[in-house]
């Protein structure tokens, strides 16, 4: 059945308050989430302090910033702190984003910044996820151009207009903020392949250029790849790059549909 | 839930390979199809099903044996029954697909779900037409 609760292993613990840096004027709270694979000890939210005159407005830079000056067994994922590469999504005050692309002023509850990991998935340490079934998910849908008549001997040629309808689908970064926001998903996540598998799976249905159009629908025919989205919109309202997988995969079973009648 | 991490005691079989599975199971836009079709004609059907209930109530038998015994109003009546309870399976298994997971329990409770709906569907079916042609 469906866990409401979490293990006993998985269940938090108060942690560590570790103490304000001196001299500091103003101040902002973190409350992070914790877990180290080699200590054998549950989960715990340990509390820092980031002095704002000495660091960055960005999620981000406050993690930086603790894990530089108090705390250097602070682990998270992170690349080009400008939301092009999706590695530092998390959960942040109750809403997977990116650390980086989100202001701390814009996420304070009750003026605390709450960072855990994303959600319902296996932790690897601290802030990082393991995605790699996230990544098989998107693996499967075969995320390149598929062709079977012979290759020109310049470009594939697209319309302004076929290129067009690729907008709103090849700009996610697969940074799994939706995925891991969709309660479907949650439940389901084995077998449902999720929002940006989908929304990646729509962006290759659209391609003009693409022959195997049919062969990619059938394989997304499947009660549980495909049709365990029941619309929640979790995954739009998650999505840092604002895009829309909900509509992408109202999209993908409009096509289903268009094939039978 | 079989979500398993990679690291740590994860089975050899690689990613893909248990994303892949059994393959597609080739269906589920019969069900997604059929579920949008009956929920409009639910809403349609409901307004003249309601309709005549409000008709049928503090009536007499005998007044409710001619009203049923319209074909018109039959006909609602049992087409309201095929779509609400065709509906109410499709509906029904969704949520069981969703929450459990074992998969005995799981096959179990789509075969209840199912007799259970045909029942249901029968049994009002019979019930309008003994009233309707005069049982």
């Amino acid at each position: 059945m469906v866990e409401l609760t979490l293990p006993k292993n998985s269940q938090i613990t108060p942690g560590k308050v570790w103490p304000k840096p001196q001299g500091a004027k103003k101040l902002t709270e973190f409350r992070i989430y914790r877990w180290n694979p080699d200590d054998a000890r549950n989960p715990r939210i340990d509390t820092y302090y980031v002095d704002r005159e000495d660091c960055g407005p960005m999620v981000l830079d406050g993690l930086i910033w603790i894990k530089n000056k108090i705390d250097p067994t602070l682990t998270f994922r992170r690349s080009c702190r400008e939301g092009v590469c999706g590695s530092c999504a998390m959960n942040i005050g109750g809403t997977n984003t990116l650390a980086c692309t989100k202001g701390m002023d814009e996420v304070l509850v009750k003026g605390v910044v709450n960072v855990y990991p994303l959600p319902h998935m296996p932790v690897v340490k601290d802030l990082v996820p393991d995605l790699t079934n996230f990544y098989a998910q998107h693996a499967s849908i075969e995320p390149w151009l598929q062709t079977d008549t012979a290759a020109p001997e310049k470009e594939w040629r697209q319309s302004k207009d076929d290129r067009e309808k690729l907008d709103g689908l090849y700009e996610c970064i697969l940074c799994a903020c939706c995925s891991t926001s969709c309660p479907s998903y949650w439940w389901n996540g084995d077998r449902y392949l999720g929002p940006a598998a989908l929304l990646q799976a729509t962006r290759w249905l659209k391609d003009s250029r693409d022959e195997r159009t049919g062969s990619r629908l059938d394989y997304l025919e499947d009660p549980f790849r495909l049709y365990r989205c029941h619309t929640i919109m979790n995954c739009a309202q998650a999505c840092p790059k604002s895009l829309n997988p909900a509509k992408a995969i109202a999209e993908i079973k409009k096509m289903m549909v268009e094939r039978q009648i | 839930m079989s979500n398993t991490p990679s690291s740590g005691h994860a089975p050899m079989r690689t990613a893909l390979g248990r994303v892949r599975g059994l393959g597609s199971a080739r269906s589920g836009t019969d069900h997604f199809f059929k579920q949008r079709v009956t929920g409009l004609a639910n809403l349609v059907l409901m307004i003249a099903f309601i309709g005549i209930v409000i008709c049928l109530a503090g009536a007499s038998y005998a007044t409710t044996r001619a009203i049923l015994g319209n074909p018109f109003v039959a006909v609602i009546m049992l087409l309201t029954l095929l779509s609400v309870t065709t509906h109410m399976r499709i509906g029904m298994q969704v949520v069981i697909e969703d929450y459990v997971h074992s998969e005995a329990l799981k096959v179990l409770l789509i075969v209840a779900n199912t007799f259970f709906s045909i029942a249901i569907a029968l049994a009002g079916a019979f019930a309008v037409l003994k009233i309707s042609l005069g049982g």
